[in-house]
């Protein structure tokens, strides 16, 4: 198989844009991407976008002609990946998949979300629609809630606290606070988590990733048009791991162990060829805590269960066993859930890179993790420095 | 505002009628699991299933719950809301409101039964949604 590398990548910062659109974003990300890997638009042969619900939160579709309309790409093949919150690792696998099979030598992914122009209420409404939308929607369940009932659960046959739930979003903004490009960066205590509202029983608001905007880009090539253009720096694409599971919670086997995550990282690290003690440094998708939580298990860093109890003990923090989230994960850094799985590619770009200045960490391979809905799809990225 | 259209679609719940009141799912005959709501397609046996309509009893146990204390919207008027993961007799599991019973006294393991209730309203003239609840038997 085709070896294919990140070269370039730029991302806006993430938080409420209420001066910039949805195409200013886009457009900022991108010639950014191109001016890092300081390629032209003709080197350009497709662009991928990754996008949630514009139609909801904007009212506009078509989002991929839309993007490369204003990046002056007209004529380009673009296309748009829809995954719920995964859309952006979606749109960037995608891309992999199209260099991999020959059809272009190099291409721009990018993974957007405007989501601040309507009300939270309405916004909330948007994020349902990943959702059952006759089984849970229809109840009354919120996305907040589909997590709730797993933490729940996983308190129930594991004994995890609200305590260890809360270190997962402290750990965040503690990393955010190293991040110029993250929405919060503010040190929060476990306390600040426990007296924070409660959204659903035991989730607390600051157990909750935000509503954000942003954008991010990344430009992939293939081995070939690297060494034929002499770009340095390339981050290798070691592993690309997809699953899918029920869409609504209420049909899967468990609750407490995500399918779609064990699942697409087994297809990551077998192509790979690396096992979960190579990895020292992931971003993994906290939409809630709980996420979180549940990805150090299932992911592999800890036994099913001792989550908890691995974060309580260290393992999780800059430069420790495994620096998770190191961004700031969705939870500090924002979610702009279509633009969060490229945004997370850059955090391990960056990192193997060495371009993280006060949250750089020592490390040779580096692993995204990118969940769609409650569990209903998920994609793992394995990079490393050298191919 | 733009306000979820199809969700106050009558066709929508009309074609949900069996589901929806009467707990109507499915069983395949060939490995035996049940399905709520009813498949089209058995998951562990694809098109060599064998999928029979049965009525669920509406008798089960909570295996998840929450507090939903920030509604979705249309759901305002009723929060703080409990929604659970009932787990059937039959198997399947399937979510809903726990309703009648102090927030306190619902734990994991708990018997449910299923009634019939309002669900929601969508405005003061518009269309009243009813499906079913779950209360805990003591
Ligand atoms: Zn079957």
């Amino acid at each position: 198989m085709k070896k294919v590398a990140v070269i370039g990548v730029g991302e806006t910062r993430f938080g409420e844009h209420w001066y910039k659109s949805f195409r200013d974003l886009a457009v900022e990300a991108g010639i950014k991407s191109m001016e890092d890997a300081n390629l032209e638009r003709k080197d350009i042969g497709a662009l991928f976008v990754g996008n949630m619900s514009a139609g909801k939160f904007i009212g506009q579709e078509h989002v991929a002609s839309l993007v490369a309309d204003h990046l002056g790409f007209s004529g380009i093949p673009c296309i748009r990946t829809e995954s719920a919150c995964a859309s952006g690792s979606l749109a960037f696998r995608q891309a992999l998949l199209s260099l991999q099979s020959g059809a272009y030598d190099a291409v721009m992914v990018e993974g957007v979300e405007k989501m601040t122009d309507i009300i939270g209420s309405q916004a909330s409404l948007a994020l349902m629609g990943a959702g059952d939308q006759e089984w849970e929607a229809s109840v009354g369940l919120t996305f907040p809630g589909l997590y709730a009932l797993i933490a729940r659960r996983h308190m129930h046959e594991y004994g995890t606290t609200p305590e260890q739930l809360a270190m997962f979003s402290v750990n965040n903004h503690k990393n955010a606070v190293k991040n110029p490009d993250a929405q919060f960066r503010f040190e929060i205590s476990v306390e600040d988590v426990l007296n924070s509202p409660l959204i659903a029983d035991p989730l607390h608001l600051l157990d909750c990733s935000p509503i954000t905007d942003g954008a991010a880009s990344v430009l992939l090539a293939t081995e070939d048009f690297i060494k034929k253009k002499k770009i340095k720096n390339p981050i290798w694409v070691l592993g690309s791991g997809q699953s899918s599971d029920t869409v609504a919670l209420q049909d899967r086997k468990s609750l407490t162990a995500m399918f779609v995550t064990i699942d697409a990282a087994k297809k990551a690290y077998k192509q790979s060829g690396l096992k979960p003690k190579d990895i020292k440094i992931a971003e993994v998708h906290d939409c809630f805590s709980i996420n979180g939580l549940m990805a150090i298990e299932d992911l592999g860093f800890c036994k099913k269960g001792e989550g908890g109890k691995f974060i309580e003990d260290g393992n999780i923090s800059l430069g420790s066993t495994v620096s998770i989230n190191t961004s700031g994960g969705l939870k500090a850094k924002g979610h702009p859930v279509g633009a969060t799985g490229i945004s997370q590619i850059i955090e391990i770009v960056k990192q193997l890179r060495g371009e993280c200045e006060k949250r750089q960490v020592d490390a040779k391979y580096g692993l995204t993790h990118n969940i769609g809905g409650s569990g209903a799809s998920c994609l793992v990225h394995i990079f490393g420095k050298e191919k | 505002m733009i306000k979820m259209v199809h969700r106050s679609s009558i066709p929508l719940h009309w074609r949900l009628y069996e589901p929806k009141y009467k707990l109507v799912g499915n069983k395949c005959l060939k490995c035996g699991e049940s399905f709520f709501p009813p498949r089209n397609i058995c998951p562990n046996c694809g098109r060599k299933g064998a999928l029979k309509k049965i009525v669920f009893s509406g008798r089960g146990t909570i295996y998840s719950y929450t507090v939903i204390r920030t509604p979705l919207d249309g759901f305002e008027q009723q929060t703080p809301y409990v929604i659970g993961v009932i787990k059937l007799k039959e198997g399947p599991k399937i979510v809903g409101q726990i309703v009648d019973t102090e927030i306190r006294d619902i734990t994991i393991g708990k018997e449910v039964k299923s009634v019939f209730r309002k669900i929601y309203d969508d405005s003061p003239s518009g269309l009243i949604h009813y499906g079913l609840k779950w209360v805990v038997i003591e």
